[in-house]
């Protein structure tokens, strides 16, 4: 049998009754989709069981790129491939000169970490330039909390009265569609 | 969420709302431009029109055409572009070190403050390209072979370093501004009515939809960033002082040279954000956000920075006469006594002197005292990096190259373009883009507004 599926949205005009509205959903175990707000709330991301973002072990991953590649350039140009006795300090070898490469390398570590991870996180959300907007009510940038819910039909009545218990100012319905059973995949928590 | 300290001043005048939050940034950009901006944009694209002519000037006839001569061949230019590097470094350190140090007074002033950042290295970068005689041949600060032959750069030079420490932190500092941006514009996307509004903010706001997920990585990426911007901030400002350290200069060969650079670039940018925020809380009236407790924590950086450069100043003094090296000590007894004396004067006037009269209660928290110290600080640090520069060329070691300076008209107004250029980008800024960045606003509304404070107190004291 082919499932129904709703989609909701709560709208909620304040972050406290939202996060209370959050809890309350999951503990009854309904799985939130995603929660668009104008800003960034502390404390939602394990209440909505968002797994912590890798993006830094990217930039560090970036970073350790950069001094790789600054040490190769300069160990290329300065010692391998025209080494020069600048003022009394000869570039024999890497580790004679290694003070002056320094900066140089640090600026580059910098360099790679702090571009590669903006690109990885623009790519990653897909914010770039001409992409549709991905709020589902415009609103939720100014001052609207928006929980996205999308439920079995069976789980419809549960929801709306959590979030109209918790203080939506509305709860939209926004559509059903139908799936075949062999794509629902069960929520595991 | 956290609790603040029911002592601590609000940081948002007034009962504000989210909505109203929303509604006074996007006023400059809904609504019709106040006169005073227009007025100010033009003389700014007048002075920055004048500023390319003598650009163009002297690209075509070479920087003959400078007060630079055999002997003194660095002077405005690299005083300017130290300068301007300098006011950059504000940006980055409110943006980034006060975010690592959880200042949530940044708030106000980060987004402008690296605006005015990112302006104001275009300006110094100006002087660098232009200073080299033929900018034709400037990808040759690039580690390109020279010519394309075999022979590269040289790498032990600071000079090169710079290119590298000047070109990242550009660069990642109009990332950091950037990222910032993107979830205020997608605010004004959804707010403008406009059809070609809603359309510029639409490809400038990349799609933002405020996702938990996508602001949860917006925060960790904010902070990685300050975290990767912090160290580089101090970096660029020390390469740009090994410029001089490691000549063989007397008064440019110290070791002071690096932590004297950072301080002094911070209290230039700090005394420039407040020249600029000054005006744009007036013109767009955000006196609700910018308080004057805003002012007072700024002018508190103020003196701090400016009494680092004044034992700075002294210090060197003090190691010149230690340090028995007669050139070393005539370079210092030059600056101070010489024909350029009064450069020397302004400069520890405007630059000792000033900033301490903000110990003073009733000057810090005077609007009108401190825009008018803001400009007296940086004319000081102007004078600074000219005292550094010119001052100390005109007389090195042998007396028979010893030689004075005068600046050329171009020189002039190459210098009144770069404030020119500089003044109308900001104007413009402060115009299309949100001056503040509203969405973290938002977040210390709860905390730090005046109603929202109130409401707690008397909440706690039933």
């Amino acid at each position: 049998m082919a499932t129904k599926k709703n989609i909701i949205h709560g709208v909620f005009g304040d972050e406290v009754p939202m996060l209370e509205a959050c809890k309350k959903l999951r503990i009854s175990g309904i799985r939130i989709k995603d929660v668009f707000s104008p800003f960034p709330i502390h404390g939602i991301d394990p209440l909505i069981g968002i797994p912590r973002t890798r993006l830094a072990i990217c930039a560090f991953i970036y970073g350790l790129t950069g001094l790789g590649l600054a040490t190769l350039m300069m160990w290329y140009m300065m010692v391998s491939d025209w080494p020069n006795d600048i003022g009394g300090k000869p570039n024999w070898a890497y580790y004679f000169n290694v003070p002056a490469f320094i900066p140089i390398t640090f600026e580059s570590t910098v360099f790679c970490a702090a571009h590669g991870m903006a690109l990885t996180y623009l790519l990653r959300c897909w914010l770039v330039p001409g992409a549709k907007a991905k709020n589902p009510d415009p609103r939720t940038t100014d001052d609207k909390f928006l929980i996205l819910l999308d439920l079995k039909e069976e789980q419809t009545a549960k929801a709306e009265s959590i979030l109209r218990e918790c203080g939506a100012e509305e709860v939209n319905h926004k559509g059903s569609y139908t799936v075949e059973p062999k794509y629902v995949i069960e929520a595991t928590h | 969420m956290h609790a603040e300290s029911e002592i601590r001043i609000p940081l948002i005048i007034g009962n504000k709302t989210y909505r109203q939050i929303t509604d006074d940034i996007i006023a400059p950009i809904e609504g019709k431009a106040a006169r005073g901006w227009y007025t100010l944009t033009t003389i700014a694209a007048l002075c920055f029109l004048w500023g390319i002519g003598c650009l163009a000037y002297t690209i075509g006839v070479g920087i003959g055409s400078w007060g630079s001569n055999n002997g003194v061949d660095w002077a405005w230019d690299i005083t300017n572009f130290v300068w301007w590097i300098g006011i950059g470094h504000a940006g980055t350190l409110i943006s980034a070190v006060l975010l690592l140090f959880r200042q949530r007074w940044r708030m106000a002033i980060n987004r402008s403050a690296e605006a005015m950042t990112i302006f104001a290295v275009m300006c110094a970068a100006i002087f660098v390209l232009l200073h080299t005689g033929r900018p034709w041949l400037d990808y040759m600060l690039f580690p390109l072979p020279n010519q394309f032959g075999s022979l590269w750069p040289n790498f032990n030079s600071p000079l090169l370093w710079d290119v590298f420490a000047v070109s990242t932190y550009f660069t990642v500092s109009l990332v950091f501004w950037y990222i910032g941006l993107i979830p205020d514009f997608g605010m004004i996307r959804d707010r403008v009515i406009k059809p070609w509004q809603k359309k510029m903010y639409g490809l400038l706001s990349f799609g933002w939809g405020g996702s938990a997920r996508h602001w949860s990585r917006f925060e960790e990426v904010s902070l990685v960033l300050a975290g990767l911007s912090t160290p580089l901030v101090f970096s660029v400002h020390s390469i740009v002082s090994f410029d001089f350290a490691t000549s063989v200069i007397p008064g440019w060969h110290t070791t002071i040279f690096p932590p004297y650079f950072v301080a002094g670039a911070v209290f230039s940018g700090f005394a420039m954000v407040l020249t600029l925020m000054l005006v744009a809380r007036k013109i767009y009236k955000l006196e609700a956000y910018l308080t004057v407790k805003h002012i007072e924590y700024m002018n508190i950086v103020i003196i701090v920075t400016g009494s680092i450069v004044g034992v700075a100043y002294l210090t060197e003094l003090f190691v010149a006469w230690y340090s028995g090296v007669e050139w070393e000590q005539y370079a210092f007894l030059n600056r101070a006594t010489g024909p350029l004396a009064w450069s020397y004067w302004i400069m520890m006037g405007c630059n000792v002197v000033s900033p301490q009269l903000f110990w003073i209660k009733k000057i810090r928290t005077s609007v009108v005292a401190t825009f008018i110290l803001s400009i007296v600080v940086n004319i000081g640090m102007w004078f600074e990096r000219f005292v550094i520069i010119v001052t100390t060329l005109c007389r090195t070691y042998v007396p028979s190259s010893w030689n004075t300076y005068t600046p050329s008209f171009i020189d002039v107004g190459i210098f009144v373009g770069t404030i020119g250029m500089f003044g109308t980008f900001f104007l413009l800024f402060s115009r299309y883009f949100p001056v503040i960045a509203q969405a973290e606003l938002k977040t210390i509304l709860k905390t730090s507004g005046e109603a929202q404070k109130k409401a707690v107190a008397a909440h706690a004291h039933h």
